[in-house]
């Protein structure tokens, strides 16, 4: 990728620093990671290891110094009091993540983050709150909730398993591709369209929890792979035979887990 | 803005799904505590002669019935015939083996809708309701042992029937034929969603309200919408609201209680404090996680002076501001947990309890329980409590007697050793179990079910930190969602030597192995009831009122 050439040419990588290092901010964690977001951090740091890279994690939370060097970005939901305290501070570094969103910096916002990350918000009473505009969606506080188990379908993750919860109900502007498809009515972003989530440059938005990237190991092994390429240049994995033999020791159980998972009750 | 929260849970509450009947079955299902396997649901037991005291505290005069201003709905004509039809269900459901406690509370909500309100207000000291995420089976238990042990005669749900229903069919079970319930006091667990519903009925005169943490978030939201149900609560209290200090969330509930409603707290102090975590402070990164705490969860209860102008929302939004410096003083402050043993400060004095409850967030639940029986003891005129010291000492040892309700910290023995059963519902209930239950010297198995009365969602094991396990590793996983755990238990690089979804056979093979070493069972709520069923087939298990 051009962009990435040039990045890593301002960013040159150090031979004297051992392992490849790829530089990760979880967004807010403080404020914005609720129903078991953390499993996302957590996984993409563990994957990381196993892959040969050695994972640098940057917990940003409001008022911090942003990161010199940034190769992927993750962000949770959270309660309407957390989003209220994030927002001043999400403006602030709104032209900074629109630069790497369009660097193809790989990020995974769920729920509250990936509201924000679209248009704008209006509340059930009327008002509206802004967001940074990376997606081409904008949301409208409902009173009905959707909550529970879901399946989705993506052309290039597959069947993504997760558990949506959200009141919040999200639409995408024409042209603009949701992470997945959704079978029934009542789920997905609004309940009516049959999509899910949205998906710009290697940035993706959903409403998945799950935690989604745990069960999901292709949906965690696309935002590495795009780290690296960020980084690097391209993806390869340098693995002693323990880490590969960890690596498919977590995608058998995730595997197992799944396949729970897509038949329990909503 | 995102999770805004217009869902009505009041209606919710108020109109109980099939499902959420469902989960009453299951959640409420359990009936009778260990020691009392006769009763079916709930139970008045009756004065107990104080085993240290010698003496039975009588209660020389009532308090008048009609303090709380609350008017007594009036009785249909048909009311007469409630306790029947109520009673007559239950029997039915009983030869069919069917162990539901809900059915006859539906039959009567249906038959008489006055019934629960008009059995309750007729109580000399009213209700006490326990509600808040965690913690309420156990702090009820409490409440009702040492009241009882003070004289009352008590009606309760101690068997974790907290949805209202449950405690309909509970009053059934224990009200005469003319309808009367033979009780001075009722203490009540309610879940938060049905502790609205409640409250509209029937406003009770005392609530504790003990902490509001993420659990099963599928059916309430937010946490801090949570604290909005329960701000319904402490706005209906009519007495004494007894709160807990440290939960910010709760604190705040201060500035909703109506004129003339009493707040009392109960605390930690400032060194046990960093044992506690708060919700807020489980998300915090590793190496801050003690400033953290310290920074952005010190007890901040808003001033009474606020509540005239401040909805409890504005309160849980304005975090930070307008709070002030120095917490404010608790009636009752755990200083000290030991092995078993809880120190309290009340009235600048020190007090030690041994108990023999399992846990340390039980010690912090206890010092709810002595703040609202102390509030209580205000009203009744014996002379055992004129002197608040002695009443004080009194309740100490009321407190030893209490022993740890069903899945708290149960041990069961099997082949010759102890295994430890351990509810788990939410995160920070787990990681406080594992605190409090170090895994040396013992073998580990988890069990994780999904069924709406567990929760569907299984994001909140992500929300555990199970690196304590990572030296002994798991011996065994089992429930419906086995995989989604010893995922999870991967990802922390935890050992995990067997995993296998077949509940009964995973018990069996469990406990048959490592003969003589200690076992702790973390169970979800559902798994909990089939573990017990199967221990039961090797091993003397109380029974918990649901069919084995």
């Amino acid at each position: 990728m051009q962009t990435t050439a040039t990045l890593t040419q301002e960013h040159p990588v150090d031979a004297s620093r051992v392992g490849r290092p790829i530089d990760v901010v979880s967004l807010y964690p403080k404020d914005m990671n609720i129903y078991g977001d953390w499993g996302n951090v957590l996984t993409v740091e563990r994957r990381l290891v196993l892959y040969g890279y050695e994972p640098v994690m940057h917990y940003y939370n409001q008022g911090d110094p942003w990161p010199e060097q940034v190769d992927m970005v993750l962000g949770g939901g959270g309660q309407d009091s957390g989003q209220k305290k994030i927002t001043d501070d999400l403006f602030k570094r709104a032209d900074t993540l629109r630069a790497l969103a369009e660097a193809d910096v790989p990020m995974l916002m769920i729920c509250g983050l990936y509201q924000l990350f679209g248009e704008y918000f209006e509340t059930i009473d009327g008002s509206r709150l802004d967001g940074i505009n990376i997606f081409g969606v904008y949301t409208e506080g409902r009173e009905k909730r959707m909550i529970g188990n879901l399946v989705e379908r993506s052309d290039r993750f597959g069947d993504v398993v997760g558990y949506e919860n959200h009141s919040g109900q999200t639409f995408l502007r024409s042209g603009v591709e949701p992470f997945g498809l959704v079978a029934h009515d009542g789920t997905g972003n609004n309940g009516e369209d049959h999509t899910e989530g949205a998906r710009v440059h290697n940035v993706i938005g959903t409403y998945m929890h799950g935690s989604l990237l745990p069960k999901n190991p292709k949906v965690s092994d696309f935002l590495i792979s795009a780290a690296a390429e960020h980084r690097y240049g391209r993806f390869e994995p340098e693995q002693s035979q323990d880490q590969r033999a960890a690596l498919e020791a977590l995608d058998q159980f995730a595997a197992n887990a799944r396949r729970v998972a897509a038949a329990r009750p909503r | 803005m995102g999770e805004s929260l217009p869902v009505d849970y009041e209606r919710d509450a108020a109109r109980p799904t099939q499902d959420a009947l469902g989960s009453e079955q299951a959640r409420g299902g359990i009936a009778g505590s260990e020691s009392r396997a006769d009763s079916a649901a709930g139970s008045i037991t009756d004065s107990v002669t104080d085993p240290l005291a010698g003496s039975t505290v009588g209660l020389a005069t009532k308090a008048s019935s009609d303090t709380d201003g609350t008017a007594t709905p009036k009785r249909p004509w048909r009311a007469f015939a409630t306790p029947a039809i109520g009673k007559a269900v239950r029997g039915a459901l009983r030869v069919t083996r069917h162990g539901g406690s809900a059915l006859p509370g539906r039959v009567a909500e249906w038959f008489d809708p006055g019934f629960l309100a008009r059995t309750l207000d007729s109580l000399p000291y009213g209700v006490i309701l326990v509600s808040g995420t965690n913690g309420k089976t156990t702090t009820t238990r409490m409440i009702a042992s040492m009241l009882q042990n003070l004289g009352l005669k008590v009606f309760t749900n101690p068997t974790g029937s907290n949805f209202t229903r449950g405690v309909v069919s509970a009053l059934l079970s224990e009200v005469s034929m003319s309808g009367r319930l033979d009780a001075d006091i009722a203490v009540l667990e309610l879940d938060e969603a049905y502790a609205v519903h409640f409250v509209r009925q029937v406003k009770p005169r005392y609530s504790v309200l003990l902490n509001v943490m993420r659990d099963q978030l599928d059916r309430f939201g937010e946490i801090d919408n949570t604290a909005r149900l329960l701000s319904r609560v402490a706005a209906a209290t009519t007495g004494t609201v007894v709160l807990n200090r440290e939960d910010r969330r709760i604190a705040a509930l201060a500035g909703v209680v109506s004129k003339g409603t009493r707040v009392r707290y109960f605390g930690l102090s400032d060194d046990l404090r960093k044992l506690f975590p708060t919700d807020d402070a489980m998300h915090s990164t590793g190496q801050d996680a003690g400033d953290d705490h310290r920074t952005a969860d010190e007890p901040r209860p808003v001033g009474q002076q606020d509540k005239a102008s401040r909805s409890a929302g504005e309160n849980l939004s304005a975090n930070g501001s307008a709070v002030p410096e120095s917490p404010v003083h608790a009636d009752v402050i755990l200083t000290h947990v030991d092995d078993h043993v809880a120190k309290f400060a009340m009235d600048n004095a020190e007090f030690t309890a041994t108990v023999q409850l399992e846990g340390m967030y039980n010690l912090f639940n206890a010092a709810a329980a002595l703040a609202v029986v102390r509030a209580v003891t205000e009203v009744i005129p014996t002379a055992d409590t004129s002197l608040p010291h002695a009443r004080d000492a009194r309740l100490m040892r009321a407190l030893s007697y209490v022993t740890p309700a069903f899945g708290r910290g149960e041990v069961i023995e099997v082949n010759g050793a102890p295994v430890e059963l351990l509810l788990v519902k939410n995160p920070m209930g787990f990681r406080m179990s594992l605190a409090s239950f170090p895994p040396d010297g013992h073998r580990t198995m988890i069990a994780i079910n999904d069924e709406y009365a567990d929760g569907r969602d299984m994001s909140w094991l992500w929300d555990v930190d199970f690196t304590s396990l990572r030296e002994g590793g798991v011996d065994m996983i089992s429930g419906v969602r086995a995989w989604d755990m010893a995922l999870r238990l991967e990802y922390d690089q935890v050992r995990v030597t067997r995993t296998d979804t077949d509940l009964p056979e995973a018990v069996r093979c469990f406990v048959g192995s490592a003969p003589g070493v200690p076992k702790h069972i973390y169970c979800t709520y559902t798994a909990m009831l089939a573990v017990r069923a199967e221990l039961a087939k090797v091993a003397e298990v109380s029974d918990a009122g649901v069919g084995r």
